[in-house]
């Protein structure tokens, strides 16, 4: 492929003439330099694993070949609407619960000096506690339907945006506060403009780690106790010695996942588009 | 002074609600018993050879799973973040890999290994070695390009330019990592106990759920809880003491 452009393919000649009025050919080579550099890792170790488990006899690790082709029959079939949505539903559900949760005690805790050192050792009790021994705590008090599962994403996910939050807004600019206060901001203005803005960046990290922690609360919660979902359809399927479906349900969860980090990186990018320009001109522009 | 004195307040209020609130029957006994009886039931639990011998397992994959992935991704970590070409070829994959979610795992290491310690080993190690890779391939990725080329000009040694500028440089970056495996690690280790039943404190809490012992069930989360705080607490005056020599403690690099 890239043979065609031979001539521009030196990736250092190809990166420099990238600032200035670039031929087309040389635009061509660095993409696809990129795209070899994007897939071709990836594309050699599903290569590996292909031939590697073609011959293997292995029990536990079916040949790749069967793995894809049971994955059409086994997720197409309904399952995706059956428990695919299901348990998106619910994290969805449970993950936005808990970072307007955060967000908001985050800002009023962080806005009280007393109140914080007040709240701090317990917050860091409840955050300390691992997720998943919600779980049967919650089981007692709800049940195993729906409620108690997105019950239990919201406890599980809401420590982290909840005390970077507090951080964020303790750690806004005083004379930035003190300016909207003299200005006479309305209260809600100052609360969108000032606080918000100004703890956006630990925010938006509290929320990347309550992602992962909402999506292994989505499985464990429906390992426990479902009929439904994405965890219940990969342990019945284990249970049942099915293992090319297995497979594809592992596959499947490892693509939900790196999809929703991947959206996660969107809105990030959007939200936090002010601080990376703020960060580049402190570092005075050297790219 | 204050601010510990109204922690300590914050505590109390705690531990009174949660014994007021079961016996005002605002919320039924039987799901939530008097904090009173959940700390009798931990009494109880401390003479008993078994409770200690799970904390002693719990421990035991934790620190080792812990071990082994931070061992195992500050190599990688070395390897790949100094070598250009490396790390541009394995970004995708490393992003690829990260963001699955290590339960999925579970499954197959239930195949594998049934209810043993490995079983549980694998899911801690998984979630732990991304944590700390991450972390080190932004350290070194971080070397100041005019001390790395100085040590060119001065023809440092490949061993030298490794001790004396690639590894101090990563470390702060590594130490993070630690700290974020380290919580990220007991997670997974009561995880695996809960949901596989490797021996520890989660399966613990299992059995103790599916056998209606309500008020121990609620004292060995407390105990997961501190030993959470613990792993916090120790990790952070680790992490204050291996970088005492740093100039400032460096903000975390948004993992």
């Amino acid at each position: 492929m890239t043979s065609l452009t031979a001539p521009a393919a030196a990736p250092g000649a190809a990166r420099e003439t990238a600032c200035e009025a670039e031929p087309p050919a040389a635009r061509l080579a660095r993409y696809g330099r990129r795209l070899a550099v994007l897939l071709g890792l990836p594309a050699v170790l599903a290569a590996v694993w292909w031939i590697v488990s073609e011959r293997a006899e292995n029990f536990f690790f079916p040949p790749l070949s069967d793995i894809l082709s049971a994955f059409g029959p086994t997720w197409f079939d309904g399952r995706i609407a059956a428990d695919l949505l299901p348990s998106l539903g619910r994290l969805a559900a449970g993950y936005l619960l808990a970072v307007a949760l955060g967000v908001a005690l985050g800002v009023l805790i962080g806005t009280w000096p007393s109140l914080r050192a007040f709240a701090e050792p317990v917050l860091e009790f409840f955050r300390a506690i691992p997720p998943p021994v919600m779980v049967p705590i919650l089981m007692l008090f709800l049940g195993i339907d729906t409620l108690m599962k997105v019950v239990v994403i919201v406890s599980g996910a809401v420590w982290p945006v909840l005390l970077n939050t507090v951080e964020g807004v303790r750690g806004i600019d005083r004379p930035l506060r003190d300016t909207a206060r003299v200005y006479r901001l309305r209260p809600l203005t100052r609360l969108r403009t000032v606080v918000l803005r100004g703890a956006s960046p630990q925010i938006v990290t509290g929320a990347r780690q309550a992602l992962s922690i909402a999506i292994v609360l989505m499985v464990i919660s429906e390992m426990f106790a479902a009929n439904n979902g994405l965890g219940f359809s990969i342990v019945q399927f284990q249970r049942g010695f099915a293992l090319p479906e297995m497979w594809t349900g592992i596959i499947l969860l490892g693509l939900v996942g790196l999809a929703l980090s991947l959206i996660f990186r969107a809105v990030e990018a959007t939200v936090l588009a002010w601080y990376r320009g703020q960060r580049r001109a402190q570092r005075g522009g050297n790219r | 002074m204050r601010k510990a004195l109204l922690g300590l307040g914050g505590v109390a209020v705690l531990l009174v609600l949660l014994e007021l609130v079961p016996r005002t029957s605002l919320v039924d006994e039987r799901y939530l018993p008097p904090f009173s009886e959940m700390a009798g039931a931990l009494g109880d639990s401390a003479n008993t050879g078994e409770f200690w011998q799970a904390l002693a397992d719990t421990l035991q994959t934790w620190g080792l799973g812990l071990v082994l992935a931070f061992v195992a991704a500050t190599a990688a970590g070395m390897a790949i973040g100094s070598v250009s070409a490396l790390r541009e070829a394995t970004a995708s994959t490393i992003e690829f890999l990260r963001p699955i979610p290590a339960v999925a795992l579970i499954p197959l290491a239930v195949l594998l290994y049934g209810t043993g310690m490995e079983a549980t080993l694998i899911l801690v190690v998984y979630s732990s070695f991304w944590q700390v890779l991450v972390q080190v391939l932004a350290g070194v990725g971080d070397i100041d390009p005019v001390a790395r080329d100085t040590a060119r000009s001065f023809r440092f040694r490949r061993r030298t330019r490794a001790l004396r500028l690639a590894w101090p440089t990563t470390l702060p970056y590594a130490v993070t990592g630690f700290r974020l495996a380290a919580s990220v690690a007991l997670i997974l280790t009561i995880t695996g106990e809960l949901i596989i039943g490797t021996p520890g404190l989660g399966r613990l809490i299992a059995v103790a759920q599916t056998s209606g012992a309500i008020a121990p069930m609620y004292a060995f989360v407390i105990v997961t809880g501190l030993l959470g705080v613990t792993v916090n607490v120790l990790a952070r005056l680790l992490e204050r003491r291996v970088l005492r020599w740093h100039p400032s403690v460096r903000e975390e690099a948004a993992a």
